[in-house]
């Protein structure tokens, strides 16, 4: 069984509703929200081991509704979200970790953080030496370590 | 049953590496035999647009979270600081920041300068010419001349202090403190075969470039090329022992997941402060009923972690962010014992540049000064790449309750028993840690940072795990003597940080090494009565 089909489509519908409500999108940095297609594909599609973990944060995220998240009035929905925050433990942790890890490599997202849409492997980058002159001061300071018998 | 061997060492890590380098030109049969197997650096997160992404799975530097094959599951649900080690040729060497301090000399006499704990049989002076040896096969980058450390030659020049460092120097010497760029085993030139450093930043979880140091790409292609055999996916259960109570042999389970016996006239442990004692209790036996080498009852105690206290905030300018290796500097202004503080011992800083754009919104959310809804974007605008970080390096005391033991349930996926770990922060380590919380936010003060947060201790931040298998002159106190011999089993050697009678300020990979080249040269020195 793949990965992207071990979410239930009630999961998948929660999951995508706390993603946007986690992150939602901006037109002032012209950012999608965690709710976009393409990152709820990455995310589903890259569970992985965090999978049953995030199953059990949605579970736990509907017991809390009662009903799809979506459908609750904006009142109601931030004191669910709020009481999940904190009763969720660690699903819910894995849950927010997930998404955070998909959003901030989504290529729109990037962009906007004028980062670069590549891995660190092979082109690397550069790093500045940096004033050596503030080290003089230390330089001229008398041995501090311990001699011992 | 496999055809015996002079010299049977278990893990191919920092330590096993070195003793097997070491010992290869005696010309003696050496095997290695190593749990997991070879690293491919094209397969390193740096190579992958989910870089960030695997450090919280494939390359978590927790086994129990990583749980690769290789990996043996630890219970430590009983100590506030959870183990981290890596598993591979290489061992943990693939998987550390590559910081490079060593001990200082007041480290080896802490009983006589000051009054706790106790002194080690072997002074600096010993492990110096070792020292040395070691960091031109690892390949150091530093500069020499730091007041606060005693003299090093470093064989490559060291990292640009960067946005970071500079911003922390400013810093420091605004304080009137202690600081210097620390060395790195990160190749800043190229040596020995190795690409100098273009920054690839995530270090820690393998380089791809090859620029940092790890046993597999320094110490192992010397020493096979020298005709040491090494036997990867091979994993160690129990060191067996003959009528005279010498060890014989090892039990294993090879790659296919066969019970072996391998037999050896002389067996070397490098499984570092967890898997030693584990692989010493697993061997206890009918004449060894508490565990192999173990007449002290000392096998397993006095684990010492070093607990970490972190203290980062934000800057208005850039920093390096996750553009260049994590560390830049360290200072040891408070490294050497001053009671006027209310501990005795010391502590040393290192400074991170920084981190990635998905660690700072991971951690920042559940710290939670990254909130959710409308809010996100600003906030994580201010904080992604401005953060600046500093960790105090505790030393830890040996405390006897500080232990590994063997779970009674738990076990790894041979069938082996697992090690459970009971620790807990002693009250001098815990002085020593507010201490350096408080210190480190008057430099981040210093450097005008803000929303300063602390992380102590570091939760996954069990990467040093020493002292379970302590050296010493007198065998009712230590478990091996002052060359690594096993007190009670002359044939048997240890050569890891389980060594280590007190723990130092210090990330210990160079300290272990040091020492596994000193035991090396006394095994080499003695080969006509090395079992007298």
């Amino acid at each position: 069984m793949q990965a992207n089909d071990q979410l239930t489509a009630s999961q998948r519908d929660e999951l995508r509703t706390i993603a946007g409500v986690m992150i939602p999108a901006s037109s002032d940095y012209g950012v999608p929200g965690a709710d976009d297609a393409a990152i709820q594909a990455d995310i589903v599609a890259t569970l992985g081991r965090d999978r049953f973990s995030v199953q059990a944060a949605l579970d736990h995220l509907a017991r809390l509704a009662g009903r799809p998240l979506a459908e609750l009035e904006p009142g109601r929905r931030d004191a669910i979200v709020a009481e999940f925050r904190a009763t969720g433990g660690v699903p819910a942790a894995v849950l927010s970790r997930v998404i955070l890890q998909c959003y901030y490599r989504d290529d729109r997202v990037l962009k906007s953080l004028n980062l670069e849409l590549r891995p660190p492997f092979p082109k690397g980058h550069q790093l500045e030496q940096g004033d050596w002159s503030l080290l003089d001061a230390v330089k001229a300071r008398v041995p501090m370590w311990r001699r011992a018998p | 049953m496999n055809d015996p061997v002079d010299v049977l060492i278990i893990g191919a890590g920092a330590s096993g590496a070195a003793v097997a380098w070491s010992l290869a030109e005696t010309k003696m049969h050496i095997l290695c035999l190593e749990q997991g197997g070879w690293m491919k650096p094209s397969e390193y997160p740096s190579v992958g647009r989910d870089w960030e992404a695997r450090l919280y799975g494939d390359y978590s530097p927790s086994p129990n979270i990583r749980a690769r094959a290789e990996d043996y599951p630890v219970n430590d649900d009983h100590s506030p600081i959870k183990v981290v080690n890596f598993n591979g040729v290489g061992g943990s060497t693939v998987m550390y920041t590559a910081h490079w301090p060593r001990l200082h000399p007041s480290d080896f006499r802490v009983r006589t300068l000051d009054g706790v704990a106790d002194d080690w049989p072997i002074d600096y002076e010993t492990l110096a010419p070792f020292f040395a040896e070691n960091d031109r096969m690892m390949g150091v980058s530093g500069l020499a001349g730091d007041p606060a450390s005693p003299p090093t030659s470093p064989p490559m020049p060291p990292l640009p202090l960067g946005r970071s460092g500079a911003r922390f120097g400013k810093a420091m010497n605004k304080l009137g403190w202690h600081w210097w760029p620390s060395d790195t085993t990160v190749a800043t030139t190229d040596y020995e075969g190795r690409a100098r450093c273009i920054n690839l930043g995530h270090c820690t979880p393998g380089c791809a470039q090859g620029a940092k140091a790890s046993t597999d790409i320094t110490y192992w292609p010397a020493a096979l090329r020298a005709g040491v055999e090494l036997r990867t996916h091979c994993r160690v259960r129990e060191i067996t022992t003959n009528a005279a109570g010498m060890a014989d042999g090892v039990v294993y389970y090879d790659k296919d997941g066969i019970e072996q016996f391998q037999p050896a006239e002389v067996v070397i442990i490098a499984c570092n402060g967890i898997g030693t004692p584990r692989l010493l209790l697993n061997s206890a036996s009918g004449r060894f009923p508490n565990g192999l080498a173990n007449s002290s009852g000392l096998v397993g105690k006095n684990l010492m972690f070093h607990p970490y206290a972190q203290v980062y905030g934000y800057v208005d300018e850039p920093t390096d962010s996750n553009r260049a290796p994590p560390t830049c500097l360290w200072s040891k202004e408070f490294y050497e014992s001053d009671p006027s503080r209310g501990f005795v011992r010391g502590y040393a800083f290192q400074f991170g540049r920084g981190v990635g754009p998905v660690f700072e919104a991971v951690s920042s959310e559940a710290k939670g000064i990254l909130p959710w809804g409308a809010e996100h974007h600003a906030v994580f605008r201010k904080l992604n790449g401005h953060r600046l970080a500093i960790s105090a390096i505790c030393e830890d005391l040996p405390e006897e309750h500080n232990r590994v033991t063997l779970d009674p349930v738990l076990k790894d996926s041979h069938g082996i028993p697992a090690p459970r770990v009971d620790y807990t922060i002693g009250s001098n380590s815990a002085k020593m840690m507010a201490h350096g919380i408080a210190r480190a936010k008057e430099i981040l003060e210093a450097a005008d940072a803000s929303d300063i947060c602390v992380n102590a201790p570091i939760l996954h931040g069990g990467w040093h795990l020493l002292g379970t298998a302590r050296m010493g002159t007198d065998p009712e106190r230590s478990v091996v003597n002052e060359w690594g011999r096993a007190h009670d089993v002359k044939n048997l050697f240890i050569v890891d940080g389980s060594l280590f009678v007190t723990s130092g300020g210090v990330n210990p990979t160079s300290t272990i090494q040091a020492l596994a080249l000193h035991i090396a040269d006394q095994m080499k020195q003695r080969l006509a009565n090395l079992f007298d």
